[in-house]
C-alpha cells in the first residue's frame, strides 16, 4: 500500500488494523479505540485530533504527528518532523493522549500543549532534542526529553522541570510498552536521565493584553 | 402589454406570412406601434445547411468591415445581401438589415469549440457586445427573424413577409416597458434556432441575466427577453435537456405541489429546482419559443399574465 | 501614576423623587456600580458599562445613563478613542483588546443600497394570498443535470444529488461557542432555530448534552483548537464546518479566558477547568489549500459523505481567490464573515482595520465562481454586521445563499451590545459562565424571543419580495438588477456591480 490517506478516520470499537507500507495522511483520524500496526513510515498527521486507541509506526513520520489528539496513544519508533503533539489536550484523567518518539523530533514540539504527554528517546542520537521551539505556547500537559536540553530550545511559554523519581515512575509504564513493541530493552531507559518540560502558567497569554 | 401569436403547420408544410400578419394586425391595440417582429422556420431551403445571420448595420463601411472580418476568420460566407424591403410612411429606416448564409470551418471547430454552434454563439456574442453598429438579431439555419420599430402591418409590409413560407410562425406586437424602441429591442429575440417572443415582464431579469453570463452569454439587447433565449440554448441546447424539462426549469412546480408528489417525481423536481434556481423565471409572463421543429408555450408559475 | 484616571465613559444617577428603593438595580448590576450605604444607594459610575439592565428593571424609570459626560477637547484627528488607547498603553505596554465588533464609524454599504418595488408594469405579489417561497438549500449543486430513458421510456434522473440542508428561511444563526455564551443562550437559539426551520451553529466549544435534542438543527464547528471534537460530535451534526478566520479578527486564533472555564465548558470542550482554551491562529494540519482540502477529505470521510461541510472564512482582500479555491474542494458551502462580525474578545487594531466589508466580499466572490463556472459547487454564506431583513434581502441580491446572524441573535435575548462580554458578568445572562447570571436567560422565554426576531425578519423579506414581483428566493439571489447604489462611489458600485439610483 502505498498514500491510501484516510486509513481508521472516524473508526470506531477494537479493530485491529495492520497495514504493510505506507499510508497517507490523516492516518487514524478522529479515530476511537482501534489499534494501527504501521510497518513502514506514516505520512502528514497520524494520530489527528483522535479520541483513543493506538497507532504503531515502525518507521518515521511527517509534521504534525498527534495534532490536537485527546487520548489514546501514539508510538513512532524514529523520527518525526515539525509540530509534533501540538495542540494534544486532556480532559480528566482517562483522556490523556501520549506520543512517544523514539528518535528525534524537529521543531515546534509540542506547540500549543494543553494536555498529555509527548516522550521523546533519542535513540542511536547524540541529543535527543536539537529542534528549537520546544513547547511553545504551552499551557497543559508534559513534554519529557531524554537527557539534557538546551535552553534556548524552548519556545515562549515553556519551561523546564527536575525531572524525578516519581515522574519515571509514571512514565516507566509507557516506556515498557513502547520498548515492547519494537523489540527494545527497557532497562536502559529506567533512569531519571531526562529533562521535563511544562508550562510556566496555564495562561500563557493573559499578560499579553489589556481591556480597552 | 403586447400581444403573441405562434402557428405550425405539423405536416411542415409551408405557408406564406400573409395569414400571420393578418392576425397580429388584429391586436393593434396591445402594442404601441413601438415594434413589432415575426420569425419564420423553413423560409432558406436553398441554404438549409448554412446559419442565416441576420445583421442591422447602422452604417455599412466600418461596422461591416468588422463582421466581415470575424465572419471569415471563423468560417465561410457563401452568400450575402441585402434583405430586401419596401419603404413605408410609418418606418423609419434606422438600420440596414442584412443577410449572411455562414458555414463555420471545421479546422478552427477543432481547435477551441466543441460545435458550430458554438462558433455561432460566440460571433453573435461578439458582434452584438464589441462591434459597435451591427447587432445579430437571427442566427438560425433555415430560418429567420424580421423585425422593426413601427405597427406590425407596417413592419410585415416592409419586409414583404408574405414573400416568405415557413412551417412555424411567430410573431410579436410589442409596448415596450423596459427598453427604448430601437429595432433589436423588438420580438422575436433569437439565437441559433431559438425564437422567443414574450409578454409581461421577468422580475428575475438579474439573476438569469447574471446565471446565462457566467457561461460567456452577453446580454446586451437592454430587455430582458433576450435571456430567455440564452437559458433555452444553455439548458436546451449545452445541457441537453428535453423542451418539457426547460419550461420545468423556468417555471418550476411549487416546493408544496413537490413535498406531495411520490418519492421519485419529487426528487427530480427537486433537482431541477437545486441546479437551475437561477433560471426560475419570475415576475409576470407569458411565452413562446419557436424552434426549428415546434413551439412550446408557457406562463408563470402564478398566471399573473394571460396567454 | 503620573497618567491619572481618563474620565469616565458613562454618568449613572438616579432620580430620588421617583425612586422607591427597592433595590433592583443594585441585585441587577453585575459590574457592581451599586451599592448600599444605610438607607442610601450610591453610585459608582466608573464601572458602568451601558449594559443597561438595571434601566430595564428599574420599576420606576427613575435611572438616568449619559454617555460622555466629561468629554475631551474635541479634535477632529486626536478622537478621544485615539487619545485613550495611547494612555492605556502607555501604561501597560500590552495588545488593546476589545469586545463586539468593529466600531469605527466607517459608512456602511447596507445603508447605500436600496431595494426595487413594482409599479403598474407588473403586479406586485400579496405574500398573503400567493406562495411565496423561501426554501433555500444550502450545499453542491450540480451544474447541470443528465436524465435517462428507462426501458418503459419514462424519462429517470441520473445525476445524484449532495447532501444539502434544507432551511425554510435563509437564515442561520451562527456560531457562538458554549464558554464565550452561556448554555441557556445556546438553548434559547438551538430551540427557536429548531422551531424555524433552520440552523445554528455550535461554535468552537464543543456541543453540550443538553443541545442533543436539537443536534438535527446544529451545525458542529471545528476550528482550530478542535475543542470537542471527536467522531461522536461530528456524527451529531446536521452539517459541519471549518473555521478558518473570522470577521472581527482575520489571522489570528482566540482564546477563551480561564475564568470562562468552568466544569461544564471543560466538559464540552474537553479541556482541563480553568486553563486558557486556546485556538492557535492556523490550523496546524492546513498550511495550504491542499492540506484544507485534505481536512475537508477526512470530515467527509469520518461521516460517510453523508454530511455537508463548510469553511468559513474571514473577508480579506483576496477573499473571491481563496473562495474559488474552496469551490473546488469537496466543500459544500463557505461562510464569509465581513469586518463587522462580532465577538466576545478581538485586539482592536484587528477589530477595526483588517478585513473588509461583507457587501463588497458577497459580491465579488459571487462574480468570481460565476467567472469561473464553479457557482453551484458552494454555497456562499454572509455574515458579519447584519442588522435587518433589508441587510438580509441586500445580502442575498449581491449573490448570499443565506445569512448567518450573531449579534442580531443575542440582541434579541437581551444583549446591549455593551462590549463586555470578555469579563464573564454579562448582566443578561449571556455571555457569562456564572451561575446565577445564566439563570436570569430563560431558554424557553429565550426561544420565543429569537424565533420571533427569525419570523419578523421573514415575514419582511416575503414582504419586500412580493412588492419586487418574486415570488420565490433564488430570483431574488444574486439579482443585483433590484438594487441600487446611492452615495456610493464608482468604484465600489463596479464591485457590487449595481447602478446608481436613478439609472
Ligand atoms: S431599580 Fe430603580 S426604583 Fe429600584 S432602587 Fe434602583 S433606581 Fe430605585
Ligand atoms: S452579550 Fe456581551 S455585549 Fe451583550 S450585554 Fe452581554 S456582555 Fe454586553
Amino acid at each position: 500500500m502505498l498514500g491510501q490517506r484516510f486509513i481508521g478516520d472516524g473508526l470506531r470499537g477494537n479493530a485491529r488494523i495492520i497495514i504493510n507500507g505506507v499510508p497517507g495522511g490523516d492516518l487514524g483520524m478522529f479515530m476511537s479505540g482501534p489499534t494501527c500496526i504501521i510497518h513502514g513510515n506514516a505520512e502528514h498527521a497520524p494520530g489527528n485530533t483522535m479520541d483513543s486507541g493506538m497507532l504503531v509506526i515502525h518507521g518515521s513520520a511527517g509534521d504534525a504527528v498527534a495534532h490536537s489528539m485527546r487520548g489514546g496513544t501514539v508510538f513512532v519508533k524514529n523520527n518525526i518532523g515539525y509540530r509534533g503533539g501540538i495542540h494534544m489536550k486532556q480532559y480528566e484523567v482517562e483522556a490523556r493522549p501520549i506520543l512517544v518518539v523514539g528518535g528525534t523530533a524537529h521543531s515546534f514540539l509540542g506547540e500549543y500543549m494543553a494536555g498529555g504527554l509527548v516522550l521523546v528517546l533519542g535513540i542511536g542520537k547524540e541529543k535527543a532534542m536539537t529542534d528549537r521551539g520546544i513547547g511553545s505556547g504551552i499551557h497543559g500537559g508534559e513534554i519529557i526529553v531524554r537527557g539534557e536540553v538546551d535552553d534556548y530550545l524552548l519556545g515562549v511559554g515553556a519551561k523546564k522541570f527536575k525531572f524525578t523519581e516519581n515522574d519515571l515512575e509514571r512514565i516507566a509504564p509507557i516506556i515498557k510498552n513502547f520498548c515492547e513493541q519494537f523489540g527494545y530493552d527497557p532497562a536502559e531507559f529506567l533512569d531519571t536521565n531526562y529533562t521535563r518540560i511544562g508550562p510556566a502558567s496555564s495562561r500563557p497569554f493573559a499578560s499579553k493584553y489589556v481591556w480597552e | 402589454m403586447c400581444g403573441i401569436i405562434g402557428f405550425i403547420d405539423r405536416t411542415k408544410s409551408r405557408m406564406d406570412g400573409s395569414s400571420i400578419k393578418a392576425a397580429l394586425s388584429l391586436m393593434n391595440e396591445r402594442g404601441s406601434g413601438d415594434g413589432a417582429g415575426y420569425a419564420a422556420y423553413g423560409i432558406y431551403p436553398d441554404y438549409a445547411d448554412y446559419y442565416a445571420l441576420h445583421v442591422f448595420f447602422d452604417n455599412m463601411a466600418e461596422s461591416k468591415t468588422k463582421v466581415d472580418e470575424l465572419l471569415q476568420q471563423w468560417g465561410k460566407i457563401v452568400h450575402q445581401e441585402e434583405i430586401p424591403t419596401t419603404p413605408q410612411p410609418g418606418i423609419k429606416k434606422v438600420h440596414t438589415p442584412w443577410r449572411y448564409f455562414f458555414k463555420p470551418s471545421e479546422d478552427l471547430m477543432a481547435g477551441r469549440m466543441a460545435s458550430e454552434n458554438d462558433v455561432v454563439t460566440y460571433i453573435v456574442m461578439e458582434v452584438n457586445a464589441n462591434v459597435k453598429g451591427a447587432t445579430i438579431f437571427s442566427s438560425g439555419k433555415n430560418m429567420g427573424v424580421f423585425k422593426a420599430s413601427g405597427w406590425p402591418e407596417d413592419v410585415a409590409n416592409f419586409y414583404m413577409i408574405e414573400n416568405y413560407k415557413g412551417y412555424i410562425w411567430l410573431a410579436h406586437n410589442r409596448y415596450p416597458t423596459n427598453s427604448p424602441g430601437w429595432w433589436g429591442g423588438a420580438h422575436p429575440f433569437n439565437l441559433l434556432n431559438w425564437s422567443v417572443v414574450h409578454n409581461g415582464e421577468i422580475t428575475s431579469y438579474g439573476t438569469n441575466q447574471r446565471y446565462v453570463e457566467g457561461y460567456g452569454y452577453k446580454c446586451t439587447a437592454l430587455t430582458d427577453t433576450e435571456v430567455v433565449a440564452y437559458l433555452f440554448d444553455l439548458l436546451g441546447r449545452q445541457h441537453e435537456l428535453s423542451h418539457e424539462m426547460v419550461v420545468r426549469a423556468l417555471a418550476p412546480p411549487f416546493w408544496d405541489d413537490i413535498d406531495r408528489m411520490p418519492a421519485k417525481e419529487a426528487n427530480l423536481n427537486k433537482a431541477i429546482r437545486l441546479t437551475y434556481g437561477s433560471a426560475l423565471m419570475n415576475g409576470p409572463f407569458a411565452i413562446v419559443v419557436g424552434t426549428d421543429d415546434g413551439i412550446v408555450g408557457f406562463t408563470d408559475r402564478i398566471k399573473l399574465r394571460p396567454s | 501614576m503620573t497618567l491619572g484616571s481618563v474620565p469616565p465613559k458613562f454618568k449613572v444617577s438616579i432620580d430620588r423623587d421617583q425612586c422607591m428603593d427597592c433595590g433592583r438595580c443594585i441585585e441587577n448590576c453585575s459590574y457592581g456600580v451599586y451599592r448600599r450605604e444605610g438607607d442610601k444607594i450610591l453610585i459608582e459610575s466608573r464601572k458602568c458599562t451601558a449594559c443597561l439592565r438595571c434601566v430595564a428593571m428599574c420599576p420606576r424609570d427613575a435611572i438616568t445613563l449619559t454617555e460622555k459626560p466629561v468629554d475631551y477637547r474635541s479634535h477632529p484627528v486626536w478622537t478621544r478613542e485615539v487619545r485613550e488607547d495611547i494612555i492605556n498603553q502607555a501604561r501597560s505596554g500590552k495588545i488593546i483588546l476589545s469586545g463586539m465588533g468593529n466600531a469605527r464609524d466607517l459608512p456602511i454599504i447596507y445603508d447605500r443600497l436600496l431595494l426595487d418595488a413594482c409599479q403598474v408594469t407588473n403586479p406586485s405579489i400579496d405574500p398573503l394570498r400567493e406562495p411565496m417561497e423561501l426554501r433555500t438549500y444550502i450545499g453542491k449543486k450540480p451544474s447541470r443535470l443528465k436524465f435517462r430513458k428507462t426501458e418503459s421510456g419514462d424519462v429517470e434522473l441520473e445525476t445524484k444529488l449532495a447532501p444539502n440542508l434544507k432551511l425554510d428561511t435563509p437564515i442561520m444563526i451562527g456560531h457562538m461557542s458554549f464558554g464565550a455564551i452561556s448554555l441557556n443562550s445556546q438553548l434559547s437559539m438551538a430551540k427557536a432555530a429548531a422551531e424555524r426551520g433552520t440552523y445554528m451553529g455550535t461554535g468552537e466549544g464543543g456541543l453540550h448534552k443538553a443541545l442533543y435534542p436539537y443536534q438535527d438543527h446544529m451545525i458542529v464547528q471545528v476550528a482550530s483548537g478542535r475543542f470537542g471534537v471527536n467522531i461522536d460530535y461530528l456524527e451529531r451534526g446536521a452539517a459541519i464546518e471549518i473555521k478558518i478566520g473570522q470577521g472581527a479578527k482575520p489571522g489570528i486564533g482566540g482564546h477563551l479566558p480561564g475564568e470562562k472555564v468552568n466544569e461544564e465548558v471543560s466538559r464540552t470542550r474537553m479541556i482541563p477547568l480553568g486553563s486558557d482554551a486556546i485556538s492557535p491562529a492556523p490550523h496546524h494540519d492546513i498550511y495550504s489549500i491542499e492540506d484544507l482540502v485534505q481536512l475537508i477529505r477526512s470530515l467527509k470521510e469520518a461521516t460517510e459523505w453523508r454530511k455537508p461541510v463548510f469553511v468559513k472564512i474571514a473577508a480579506v482582500h483576496n477573499v473571491s481567490s481563496i473562495a474559488a479555491g474552496i469551490a473546488r474542494s469537496s466543500a459544500d458551502a463557505v461562510v464569509i464573515d465581513g469586518f463587522r462580525g462580532g465577538t466576545g474578545a478581538a485586539p482592536k487594531v484587528f477589530r477595526d482595520h483588517v478585513g473588509i466589508p461583507i457587501e463588497a466580499a458577497i459580491s465579488s466572490v459571487d462574480q468570481k465562481l460565476r467567472d469561473q463556472g464553479v457557482r453551484n459547487e458552494i454555497s456562499i454564506i454572509a455574515s458579519g454586521g447584519i442588522r435587518s431583513s433589508a441587510d438580509l434581502a441586500k445580502s442575498i441580491a449581491l449573490g448570499a445563499d443565506a445569512v448567518y446572524i450573531g449579534t442580531a441573535a443575542l440582541v434579541s435575548l437581551g444583549c446591549r451590545v455593551c462590549g463586555n462580554c470578555y469579563r464573564n458578568l454579562c448582566p443578561w445572562g449571556i455571555a457569562t459562565q456564572r451561575p446565577d447570571l445564566v439563570s436570569r436567560l430563560d431558554p424557553e422565554q429565550g426561544a420565543v424571543q429569537v424565533s420571533n426576531l427569525i419570523k419578523g425578519w421573514t415575514l419582511e423579506l416575503s414582504e419586500l419580495m412580493g412588492a419586487a414581483g418574486i415570488n420565490s428566493i433564488e430570483s431574488l439571489r444574486g439579482n443585483r438588477d433590484r438594487l441600487r447604489g446611492y452615495m456610493l462611489d464608482e468604484g465600489m458600485l463596479e464591485i457590487l456591480d449595481v447602478l446608481p439610483a436613478g439609472a
